[in-house]
């Protein structure tokens, strides 16, 4: 059961990649890191019950974590070209 | 079984990636694949019972350095040089991949015929595990009273030097807060925009 869990996940990893290599626009690359990154998780928490150390999932959870730190600087930088963000910044760039 | 399968796919699509990031001209999409380069790595780390070092390179690798890497390229233009018409930069004919194909040939023969002689992955009679690990193993606890003997060995054996490390890192962030944190007024180069479609 979790031998086939991992080999889905696995194959959505792949799915993932090739949107993150092939993706016409930029948040289809955004969308396809974040995609990979939950399946990371999803396949370190699978790995945890295969072999039996579930103090794993404390790495699963810092995974979560980063992984949602990284798509936001992401889009920040996408929607306002700069991480200096003031509304006269803004303003001046759209 | 089952963790060979993930062993060989994980590598493969590190692969996959690595040579994507090669050939690809478009920088927010090579940063983004970093991302997915150092996930697929701390997994990597995972499944080979490394759960510290995968600790880092997911915090370092896909977090920081991600951020970091995008804040440049905010400051900085968002496509190799030489891809868009103001000052290209002619692509250079006569280069000649043979010598550096010839280098990477010979320095890989040369690593993996080193790696005949290491020791299987765990093997407990492996030089690692004969030495000085026995003793961290034995006296860790009684030593330093810290549970964890990775911890142990980086934060009361190696102090000074984990000391002399926190300096260096701490100059490091110093150095990128000046160079690409904190507030600075717009002058004329303007970041261009990133277009909605490139070609990878």
């Amino acid at each position: 059961m979790f031998i086939a869990v991992s080999v889905a996940i696995l194959i959505t990893m792949g799915l993932a990649l090739a949107r993150a290599l092939t993706g016409p626009t930029t948040y289809d690359r955004i969308a396809a890191v974040n995609m990979f990154g939950t399946k990371t998780v999803l396949l370190i928490a699978v790995l945890a019950f295969l072999s039996g150390s579930t103090d794993l999932l404390d790495i699963a959870l810092v995974y979560a974590l980063i992984n949602f730190i990284g798509v936001v600087a992401a889009l920040k930088l996408v929607t306002q070209k700069n991480f200096h963000s003031s509304e006269e910044n803004r303003r001046e760039v759209e | 079984m089952i963790d060979i399968l993930i062993n060989v796919t994980l590598l493969a699509f590190l692969a996959i990636t690595s040579v994507a990031i090669l050939r690809m001209t478009n920088l927010f999409a090579i940063v983004m694949l970093y991302g997915i380069f150092s996930l697929l790595s701390a997994g990597l780390f995972v499944v080979m019972d490394a759960p510290d070092v995968a600790f880092t390179e997911a915090a370092v690798g896909a977090g920081i350095s991600t951020v970091l890497m995008l804040a440049t390229l905010a400051l900085t233009r968002s496509r190799k040089r030489g891809h868009e018409g103001d000052y290209e930069e002619k692509p250079s004919r006569a280069h000649r991949p043979w010598l550096p194909l010839a280098v990477v040939g010979i320095t890989g023969t040369a690593l993996v015929y080193g790696t005949w002689d290491i020791p299987g992955f765990g093997d407990p009679n492996a030089p690692a595990q004969t030495h000085v690990a026995r003793y961290y193993i034995e006296n860790t606890m009684s030593d330093t009273g810290v549970p964890n003997m990775v911890t142990a060995v980086l934060a009361s054996y190696r102090g000074f030097d984990t000391l002399g490390e926190v300096a260096v890192v701490f100059t490091a962030g110093v150095a990128v807060l000046l160079l690409i944190g904190g507030r600075r007024p717009k002058s004329g180069a303007k970041v261009k925009s990133e277009g909605g479609e490139d070609e990878a």
